[in-house]
């Protein structure tokens, strides 16, 4: 038998950085610390404030982001120091997922007056490309 | 008084002769002292006009009625009801920015002073920015936006209030050709008093100046606001 070729991923392991997807930690990442079984996994946050405990998979979302070197089943403080070892939430913070996530957040947050500044600009924006196209087709 | 407190509609914590106890009614009710009213004289004499008509006579002070209903009828209790001013809602400060939804103005991004005594809030465009004036409104006809002016030290005089807006006088009586020949012409307009444009200019120079002060303020205040596609109030942040 060849080498484990999978047509998936990321998988459920000990040290994969996940996504919570409800409760009142949702949208914070956390880590695989422990399988419990086919249905939950033990995850924990200490830098990202998410408490340890069981979570249903049904609720995660994997990340292409993993702890290396992080031993099944061990404590918090374990866990932290792994988490900085690897600085995985600053990778996390720089995807272009997490960026994507911010900026929607961002949008949904905007007040009346910053709803209008961002319109100003992208007509102003617009305005540019077209006058920037204009002069390039003639050229 | 001693309150039975509702453990279900219709239940109280206490049971009646509980009650009795704590309200100390072994000890009877107080009688309260009204005033006695004053003394009317059922009837009263009245000069009456006329030659032979003698001059004066004795009237009932209150008149009998000129009908009696065939049947008693019931008569509506009187309600004790008595209106209040609204209150201002906490997201609503001097120099915040509302949004009018109904009324000449509405659409209108407009800047809030102070709340008047019946309840109204006075607002101002400013006049200059978006065309509207000095104006009572009513908050339940309003958004209120996050976003604020800062207005400082700044005051409304307390002579812009209520009786500052009330509409003056009667309309002069036209006879009926007047008002039939006129209909139809326009109708001659009363030039805007000096004293109230006075007003509005002073009380805007200052707001003017606040506004100016952030960035694109002044454009904010000058469009319009409107819903579009996909735009639900209940889920927008102001």
């Amino acid at each position: 038998m060849q080498a484990t070729e999978s047509n998936f991923k990321r998988f459920v392991e000990v040290g994969r950085v996940v996504l919570l997807k409800s409760g009142p930690q949702a949208g914070h990442i956390a880590v695989i610390a422990e399988i419990i079984d086919h249905n939950r996994a033990i995850i924990d946050g200490p830098t990202t404030g998410v408490p340890r405990q069981s979570f249903p998979y049904k609720h995660l979302t994997l990340t292409p982001f993993r702890l290396t070197k992080l031993p099944r089943a061990a404590g918090s403080g374990v866990v932290k120091k792994q988490v900085e070892a690897e600085a995985i939430v600053e990778k996390w913070e720089k995807s272009s997922w997490a960026q994507k996530r911010a900026a929607i957040e961002k949008r949904r947050s905007l007040n009346d007056f910053q709803r209008f500044v961002v319109m100003i600009a992208k007509k102003s924006r617009t305005d540019r490309v077209r006058k920037a196209v204009h002069a390039a087709k003639r050229a | 008084m001693a309150r039975s407190k509702e453990l279900v509609p219709g239940v109280g914590r206490l049971s009646r002769s509980q009650v009795y106890a704590a309200r100390g009614l072994h000890k009877g009710l107080k009688k309260s002292e009204k005033p006695a009213a004053p003394e009317v004289a059922p009837t009263k004499e009245v000069q009456v006009g006329g030659a032979k008509n003698g001059e004066k006579r004795t009237v009932p002070t209150q008149k009998a009625p000129r009908f009696y209903p065939a049947e008693d009828v019931r008569l509506p209790k009187k309600s004790h009801k008595h209106p209040t001013s609204a209150s201002l809602r906490s997201s609503i400060t001097p120099g915040t920015v509302l949004i009018l939804l109904a009324g000449r103005f509405r659409g209108k991004r407009v800047v809030f002073l102070k709340q008047l005594e019946s309840g109204l809030l006075l607002v101002t465009g400013p006049y200059k920015v978006n065309g509207v004036p000095l104006r009572r409104v009513n908050q339940a006809y309003v958004i209120a936006t996050s976003t604020k002016v800062e207005l400082g030290e700044f005051k409304v005089e307390d002579k812009i209030n209520d009786a500052y807006f009330a509409k003056s006088g009667a309309k002069g009586k036209t006879s009926a050709e007047e008002e039939f020949f006129s209909e139809g012409k326009p109708k001659a307009k009363e030039a805007f008093p000096e004293s109230k444009a006075a007003d509005q200019k002073s009380v805007d120079s200052a707001i003017v100046a606040a506004v100016k002060k952030t960035e694109y303020l002044p454009k904010y205040l000058k469009a319009s606001w409107g819903l579009s596609k996909g735009q639900f109030p209940h889920q927008i942040n102001f």
